[in-house]
């Protein structure tokens, strides 16, 4: 089981925060994508973490990881 | 060496010299640099009546922890401290401050500036913005400088 969480715009056109899913190893950031949103195409810009750290799209992820979706950062 | 994320005003010159006050650093500063980044008024070309930070608690800290790991590796920093407002904020309204103490200005301008970009580089807020229109637009990306 992993935790999927989702940000800003990305929440809002997704209409949700969070989910978990079962998965089954080996799947990369984006296999979870896909498996999340099978009919959506993760934009280009839109930046991967997984257990708070930046990660790319091909890194692989593990049951209890907490894999996160957002758009490009705008603080300060 | 300080990171606070706050979802109410913050009054930045206060937080400085009160943390400033409790550094039992006497004597051994002789530089501080401060940013202070305040919410405008204005954006793209529209006016803006107010605007709503969201960040992902707990991968903000983690990752402002690291950028300052690397800044005092980089720089002989002797403290900083970083504030960083979410929530509802109005314009005029303090959005950032990234204070540095260090002996030497260099250090401590360098530094600060450092700190500043990679937080607007790295750390994970984002910026929903409201128009006096009404219309509600996220912010899509930083402006360069």
């Amino acid at each position: 089981m992993i935790t999927l969480r989702y940000f800003a715009s990305l929440k809002e056109a997704l209409n949700r925060s969070s989910e978990q899913l079962n998965i089954v190893e080996p799947l990369t950031v984006l296999d979870v994508w896909q498996l999340a949103n099978p009919d959506l195409l993760l934009a280009e810009n839109m930046l991967t973490a997984v257990n708070m750290d930046y990660v790319p799209r091909t890194h692989f992820v593990h049951n209890g990881d907490e894999v996160a979706f957002f758009p490009p950062v705008t603080g300060g | 060496m300080t990171i606070k994320i706050c979802d109410f005003l913050f009054e930045p010159f206060a937080e400085i010299q009160n943390y400033q006050n409790q550094l039992a650093l006497g004597g051994k500063f002789g530089a501080t640099s401060i940013f202070i980044g305040t919410m405008r008024d204005f954006n793209d070309g529209d006016d803006v009546q107010a605007m709503t930070l969201e960040h992902y608690d707990g991968m903000t800290q983690k990752q402002l922890a690291k950028i300052v790991t690397t800044a005092k590796a980089q720089w002989q920093l002797l403290d900083c401290l970083i504030v960083h407002r979410v929530g509802e904020i109005f314009p005029n309204e303090p959005i950032v401050l990234v204070a540095v103490w260090a002996a030497h200005r260099g250090e401590a301008f360098d530094a600060c500036r450092y700190l500043m970009e990679e937080l607007k580089a790295n750390a994970p807020f984002w910026k929903l913005e409201q128009l006096v229109s009404n219309e509600k637009r996220w912010v899509s990306k930083n402006s360069l400088i």
